[in-house]
């Protein structure tokens, strides 16, 4: 038998993500991937995985999932609200989030509702036995590729683990909650800033805007006064001829109201794109909630592009300085071991 | 001719060599596309994930944590300074399609009556169309080819179907197209292709790159059979149906 996570209940929008299936745009394919890649990243480091391994991308509920291995080990990152194992022979106790949990046979992880963030992930040691679609495990689902078949899971799915069994050891925990940032989101005028008159360019960066419940893996919609365009858009105003689209492209139909384009976007569209959210920020929208509000605060492409560094640096500060999850009266086996390791090499 | 540098967020940015679309234009943008692309397999330009050609613009995006826009658009600069290159290597590729099911030509009717046209005068221009790929996108595979003879021009549909077959070939405006999923579209459905222009078994998924060439060649609903058989087992020679040039 092989090993896996049976899933035993459904969540709505499970779906395996890693960084995005890049290369492949001028053939019309979109990138998909994480929608918050810091998240990914975290429980991937938590569960000992490089940082491009696929993980379970939890949507709003997240699965049951029934451990048919002889052990493995997790970690959920993002939700505030804990998951429950129980089982099979022990009262369900609570599953603490931003940390690794060793799992056995027959142990059901049961994520439920994910409050706090719209995402969550959970990322499993050595990752899933599955084979990589055009140089990567994302899911995207409107053409049925990669992933797990192509799609969301579903009840009944055993998602295959390349490790059927993992050493015991210490597990490890986020220290701190990661910091994503917090006041206005921060964009980059263009590419089609003069598609709208000056008035709705203070619009934008002056409104505040609502996250619609349609929202999802392809776009935010948000609600909130509309952006006017510079010429009438009976007469084309909101049209152009098709070009490429970045993520968190925000591009404003006829409508007025602004669309930010994620990791299941069309490769090219048609409408013009007021401004580019920072990919410094983009993580932060990847969990944002339908109705939740944001503004929007406009920085050069050269300041965009110093957050990054900085925001890397923080991921790895976060990753080095992850802490020893301690049962309660429990010994630290790895420092334990590695300050014996230590000991012998100064003193041979 | 000038050439524009649009700002798409600090993982982006758009180079557009005009707002029209012609094929001279296009011609520049596949011409930059190839010239990155060979800069990045000779190792004198770092940092670029990929590019996406349109009709009129090259969209380039890149990796801020590995180089930035102040590096990166000199250096296309350079590139288009150098003089791109005019001797791209192209395919050309041909269609199978059979025409003359009316579960396949739902719409060649009434493309017929509103070109004032016979039906087989419709099939003609279309396999008389010098077609070439533009650019492919709303959905994998999904290739837009200009080309089309001039009096087949014609409007989308004033109602857009729910379902157009995967595998349908349509018309609207300067242009055909080929559905590769099943999907809503408000094109004019001519005929049908027993090809599949995405199959995720094949090492290649998407058939069609921008840049190619392409006509179509007509076949009868047994040839059709025959083909789709050996397109849904794997096993037709795709090759076949492709020359370099």
């Amino acid at each position: 038998m092989s090993a896996g996570l049976r899933v035993v209940r459904a969540g709505l929008f499970d779906t395996l993500q890693d960084l995005g299936r890049t290369g492949f745009m001028a053939l019309g394919m979109p990138t998909a991937g994480a929608m918050d890649r810091i998240g990914l990243s975290l429980a991937n480091a938590l569960a000992g995985n490089p940082p491009h391994t696929a993980g379970l991308e939890i949507g709003v509920m997240g699965p049951d999932l029934l451990v048919e291995a002889d052990s493995v080990r997790v970690a959920l990152v993002g939700p505030l609200s804990p998951a429950v194992i129980e089982g099979p022979d022990a009262a369900p106790k609570p599953l603490d989030s931003d940390r690794s949990h060793l799992l056995k046979r027959g142990q059901t992880l049961r994520v439920g509702m994910i409050e706090g963030a719209s995402t969550a992930y959970l990322a499993v040691s050595g990752g899933f036995a599955l084979p990589p679609f055009m140089g990567s495990l994302s899911t995207y689902s409107r053409a049925g590729i990669g992933g797990f078949e192509g799609r969301k899971l579903a009840a009944g799915d055993l998602l295959p683990l390349a490790k059927a069994s993992v050493p015991a050891g210490n597990e490890r925990r986020l220290a701190q909650p990661f910091d994503y940032g917090s006041g206005p989101l921060r964009v980059i005028w263009g590419p089609q800033e003069e598609y709208f008159s000056k008035e709705g360019r203070q619009t934008f960066v002056e409104a505040e805007y609502r996250v619609s419940k349609e929202a999802d893996r392809m776009g935010i919609r948000f609600e909130g006064p509309t952006i006017a365009h510079a010429r009438s858009v009976d007469k084309g105003g909101a049209d152009i001829i098709s070009d490429g689209i970045a993520p968190g492209a925000i591009q404003v139909p006829g409508a007025g109201l602004p669309i930010v384009l994620m990791a299941d976007r069309q490769t090219v569209g048609g409408y013009p794109k007021i401004a580019t959210v920072a990919s410094v920020d983009l993580p932060r929208l990847g969990r944002l909630l339908p109705g939740q509000t944001v503004r929007f605060t406009p920085v050069t492409v050269a300041e965009a592009e110093a957050l990054r560094p900085d925001q890397e640096a923080r991921l790895q500060r976060a990753i080095a300085g992850f802490v020893v999850a301690r049962p309660p009266g429990g010994i630290d086996l790895v420092r334990l071991y590695e300050e014996n390791l230590i000991d012998g090499i100064v003193y041979e | 001719m000038s050439v524009r540098y649009l700002s798409c967020g600090d993982t982006a940015f758009t180079v557009e060599f005009g707002n029209e679309i012609s094929p001279e234009i296009n011609g520049r943008v596949m011409a930059l596309h190839a010239a990155i692309g060979l800069a990045r397999e000779a190792g004198e330009i770092f940092g670029v994930i990929e590019t996406v050609p349109t009709m009129r613009s090259l969209m380039v995006t890149y990796d801020p944590l590995a180089t930035s826009r102040a590096d990166l658009q000199p250096q296309v600069d350079v590139l288009i300074a150098r003089g791109l290159p005019v001797d791209l290597k192209t395919r050309r590729v041909t269609i199978p399609c059979c025409y003359d099911d009316p579960e396949f030509a739902p719409d060649l009717a009434e493309v017929a009556e509103r070109t004032r046209k016979k039906p087989e005068q419709v099939i003609a221009a279309h396999l008389a169309s010098p077609f070439k790929v533009y650019v492919l996108g709303f959905m994998p595979g999904l290739a837009y080819v200009a080309g089309l003879e001039q009096s087949l021009f014609l409007p989308r549909r004033s109602q857009p179907r729910v379902r157009v077959p995967r595998s349908s070939v349509a018309i609207a405006m300067d242009m055909t197209t080929i559905y590769p999923f099943e999907s809503p579209g408000g094109w004019h459905l001519i005929g049908r292709t027993p090809l599949w222009m995405f199959d995720q078994r094949r090492e290649e998924p998407v058939f069609l790159s921008p840049g190619d060439s392409l006509a179509f060649r007509q076949i009868d609903r047994k040839s059709f059979d025959r083909i789709a058989r050996e397109v849904e087992a794997g096993t037709f020679d795709w090759s076949s149906l492709v020359k370099r040039t």
